[in-house]
Order: C-alpha cells, then sequence, then structure tokens
C-alpha cells in the first residue's frame, strides 16, 4: 500500500479510475440522455477530430485568446497608470468599482445589440470581464514595490519610464501573473457563454445546438472537448508563468 | 566638496532625529560616520543624499544645494538583497542607471566590464544576483554604484549584513577602489574598527537627536592592512577614543564606577 501511495503514477490512478468506472458502468446504456462513454467517444470523435475543428474548434480558441491578449494589456497599462498616479487612481478608482460590479454576462444583450452576434461582441465581452482582475492585479503590484528599490530608482534618478519597465512592472509580475489566471478562468466561461446565447459558430454554439437537436452524445463530447482544452490553457499558462518568473521563484526558494 | 552645514531633521511627528549637524568631506577623503545604533545615522544619510527633505540647514555638493539625488552622487545600501533588482542580470543591474549618464552603448558597456573587474566579478555578468551569495552581491551594488562614476560614493552600513571574513575584504575593496578612482567616500558605520580602518577622518554622532561629538582626523599610514594597521598602537588609540565618546563616557580619563553610572545616566537622560 505504500509504496502505490509514493508512486508518481498516483496522480493518474484517480482519472483512470473515474474513466474506467464511467466506461464499464455506462457500457450498453440504453438511456437517452447518459449515453455509454464509448459512444460519447465516438461522437467525439466524429465532431471534433476534425469535422468541427477548424469551424467552431479554432474560431473559438482565437476570439478567447484575443479578448484575452486585449484584456491583460490594457489591465497591466492602466493599472499602471492608476497604481502610480494618485490623482487618476482618485478620479477613476469609483468607476472602475461600478463597472466591476457589472456581471459581465449581464452584458451580453448589449453586446449583441451593439455588435450583432458576431467576433467583435464576443471579443469585446470576454475582454470586458477579463480586464479587472489584471487591472487590480497590477495597481496592487506596482504600488508595493520593495522601499530599497524604490530608493535605489531615485539616487541612481531613473526616468519614470526607466522605473515603470524596469522596477514597477516586473516586481509586480507575480501578482499581475495572479490576476492573469483568474482572468484566464473568466475568458474561458465567458467565451462558451457567448456562444451559447447567441452564435453562428463555436464550441458552445455546436454543444448546446446538439442538446436542442437530441445528438445526446455529442453534447457530452462537448463537455470533454471543453474540460480538455481548460486544462490545457491552464498548463500553457503556468508554464508560461514559470518561464518568466523564474528569478521570483529561485530568488524566494534561496532564503 | 560635499559640505554638511547646521542639518536638522524634525519628523512631522515631532521627533527630532537630527540636531544641528555640520561637517565636511573633502575630495579624494573617506569619511566614516558612526555612532549608536538607533541614532539617526540612516536619517542622516538619506538628507545627504537627497532622498529624505531636511527641516533645516545646508547640504551642498561643490556649492550646489541637494535637494534630489545629484547626478555626482551614488548609493550603496545596507541591504543588498533589497537594492538589486532579481529580474536582471548582474550586467543589466549595473548597467541600468548609466543610461541617463553614458549615452554611448559602447561605452556603457565598457563601463560595467571595468566597474565589475574592479569588484572582483568578471565572468559574473550573466548570473541573476540570487545565484551569488550575500558579499557577491553587495560587491554588485559597489560596482553599480562606481560604473556611475559618482564624486562622492555614499554607503549606509554596507556590510553590516556579511560574515566578519567577507566584511574584511569588503573594506579592503572599498580602500582599493576608493585609491584608484579618487572618489570621495561617505560611509555609515556602527562598528568602530571598521570606522577607524577606513577613515581618514571619522564623524562621532550622538544617540537620538544625531548631534556630532567629535570629527577625529585618523592619520594611519596607507595603503592600510587588515592585520599591520589594526595591530598599530595608534589604531588602538583611535579605536579607544572613539568607543568612549560612542558610549557617551566623553573624555573620560577616569574609569572609576562613579563616572561610569554617571555617564550612562546621561545619555540615557538625553
Amino acid at each position: 500500500m505504500n509504496t502505490v501511495l509514493r508512486s508518481p503514477f498516483l496522480p493518474l490512478l484517480v482519472p483512470i479510475a473515474i474513466i474506467a468506472t464511467w466506461w464499464f458502468a455506462s457500457a450498453g446504456s440504453t438511456s437517452v440522455f447518459f449515453p455509454s462513454l464509448q459512444d460519447i467517444l465516438i461522437a467525439f470523435q466524429e465532431t471534433w477530430l476534425f469535422a468541427h475543428f477548424w469551424s467552431d474548434i479554432v474560431p473559438s480558441v482565437v476570439r478567447l485568446i484575443a479578448g484575452y491578449i486585449i484584456a491583460c494589456l490594457a489591465g497591466i497599462a492602466v493599472g499602471l497608470l492608476l497604481g502610480r498616479v494618485r490623482s487618476l487612481d482618485a478620479a477613476f478608482q469609483p468607476s472602475v468599482q461600478f463597472a466591476r460590479a457589472i456581471p459581465a454576462v449581464a452584458l451580453i444583450p448589449v453586446a449583441i445589440l451593439l455588435f450583432g452576434i458576431g467576433d467583435v461582441a464576443k471579443i469585446v465581452l470576454i475582454a470586458f470581464c477579463c480586464f479587472f482582475p489584471v487591472l487590480l492585479n497590477t495597481i496592487d503590484g506596482v504600488r508595493n514595490v520593495e522601499s530599497g528599490l524604490e530608493d535605489v530608482s531615485r539616487s541612481f534618478r531613473l526616468t519614470r519610464w526607466q522605473r515603470a519597465v524596469s522596477v514597477q512592472l516586473p516586481s509586480a509580475m507575480p501578482q499581475i501573473f495572479a490576476g492573469m489566471q483568474t482572468s484566464l478562468g473568466f475568458a474561458f466561461i465567458l467565451g462558451i457563454v457567448t456562444e451559447m446565447t447567441g452564435s453562428a459558430n463555436g464550441i458552445g454554439f455546436i454543444t448546446l445546438e446538439a442538446q436542442q437537436s437530441f445528438t445526446i452524445d455529442t453534447m457530452w463530447s462537448g463537455m470533454l472537448l471543453l474540460g480538455i482544452l481548460g486544462s490545457l490553457l491552464n498548463a500553457l499558462f503556468v508554464l508560461i508563468e514559470h518561464r518568466s518568473l523564474r528569478w521570483h521563484y529561485q530568488s524566494k526558494a534561496g532564503h | 566638496m560635499l559640505t554638511v552645514k547646521n542639518l536638522n531633521k524634525v519628523y512631522s511627528t515631532g521627533v527630532e532625529a537630527i540636531r544641528d549637524v555640520s561637517f565636511d568631506v573633502r575630495e579624494n577623503e573617506i569619511v566614516c560616520l558612526v555612532g549608536p545604533s538607533g541614532a539617526g545615522k540612516t536619517t542622516l544619510l538619506r538628507c545627504l543624499s537627497g532622498l529624505l527633505d531636511r527641516s533645516g540647514g545646508l547640504v551642498a555638493l561643490d556649492g550646489q544645494a541637494v535637494t534630489e539625488p545629484p547626478l555626482r552622487m551614488a548609493a550603496v545600501f545596507q541591504d543588498y538583497s533589497r537594492s538589486l533588482m532579481p529580474w536582471y542580470t548582474v550586467e543589466r543591474n549595473v548597467a541600468l542607471p548609466l543610461k541617463n549618464k553614458f549615452p554611448s552603448p559602447a561605452d556603457r558597456r565598457d563601463r560595467v566590464n571595468a566597474a565589475l573587474s574592479a569588484v572582483g566579478l568578471d565572468g559574473f555578468g550573466s548570473s541573476y544576483p540570487w545565484q551569488l551569495s550575500g558579499g557577491m552581491q553587495q560587491r554588485v551594488a559597489i560596482a553599480r554604484a562606481i560604473a556611475y562614476e559618482p564624486e562622492v560614493l555614499v554607503m549606509d552600513e554596507p556590510f553590516a549584513s556579511v560574515d566578519a571574513q567577507t566584511r574584511a575584504d569588503l573594506e579592503d575593496l572599498v580602500l582599493s577602489v576608493q585609491a584608484k578612482t579618487g572618489t570621495s567616500v561617505l560611509l555609515v558605520t556602527h562598528d568602530i574598527d571598521e570606522a577607524v580602518y577606513l577613515a581618514d577622518r571619522v564623524v562621532i554622532l550622538s544617540s537620538r537627536p544625531s548631534r556630532v561629538l567629535d570629527i577625529v582626523d585618523v592619520d594611519l599610514p596607507r595603503p592600510r592592512d587588515q592585520i599591520e594597521t589594526k595591530s598599530l598602537p595608534r589604531f588602538a588609540e583611535y579605536r579607544s577614543h572613539v568607543l568612549r565618546l560612542v558610549r557617551g563616557l566623553g573624555e573620560a580619563q577616569d574609569f572609576s564606577a562613579a563616572t561610569l553610572i554617571h555617564n550612562e545616566e546621561k545619555t540615557r537622560s538625553v
């Protein structure tokens, strides 16, 4: 038993157990709502590999990443300004708090009205809701620069731009990444919800359509795809984060 | 070249940190400020280097009043781990402040290499600060300061957080760098041996509020040596003189218990 608990394959055991249980429990299922895992996998292969790959998976991912990157860039830029310029912060903080309080999904009807059911509305919504976690973490991060580094910046007369780019932003990066990770989850949710509420393509659209046209195994295969996609995106994020923050993890480990 | 006249600092909370401090740092000279812990030495240094507003008095570098950190002054801070940028390599740490002073990139690269070589860090340019020991990190901070080519190098307890052997090495490094560059050095320390060993003059500060108790010219031969200089009888004399003042014993000739207690009470009541 002990050797099992210490095995490096431990993290794989639970997923394997779940899949095996699912496979055998659902085998030969005649329920309309709970098709067998085998049927779901066949539907998965037929739907996503690669019949709807270019027409639906790619547009979903592109919109998600476009909205997300716009939000990150805008959140960091505006966060730096609000974090380091007191008067701007005083002027904009109440509006930020107000805008942030609006649930992004409530803006879907507005976005459809203004931008239609094409890509623009979805990208705008994703960008809107991903903007705030990045913004707030950036504001907080650039404000809490190590006082020793503030002294160094001042005594060596670094310009405003040098302080921002060489001191404040790098020092805030661990916190900015935390905000960006929250935002990535939001982007995923918003991406799918916008496709389910007014769209002509996308993973969410196909999944909802499958449910409405009673191809239940395709609907389940959509769940599977979303799970896999979400995990992959998060893994990619963590990889980039660890690469970019090597100094952070290493210097913390040293002390 | 650096003139401090009747410098006062009273914090907005009403705490008086510095009272009427005056001294000079001349060209090509090492001046050490010593005083008991918590005497406001760091506050004094921050006022001198333009990082902190003063409440009264004058600080001037080459006759120009210091109101912000001067271009001709460079600082080395106590806590090396908080004064280097962990996201930059050693090279970029040293190079960063040079951009506004030396426009040519090739010239900057030469200065960075020369400075790293002067502090004995050849070949460590592409390392990160957190890959280096404490003493080496402080060498990076010193390299950054001398690459900036200051007329005055200001150091705030630069060796307080390294071990004794490293400390001796770094003291000698400051002596050799100073001898080579001719920069004036103003160094704050609470270590009396260090002050006497390094300085041409020692400014002795009282406990809070900081006042100048005495300024001692240290007439020991250069170049100095950790063993030879410290075994000179005159080194011991300077040392005891400074120590007595720092401990609040004044120029006490008499070591009777009564004087001791009397003086200690006097210091406490201040």
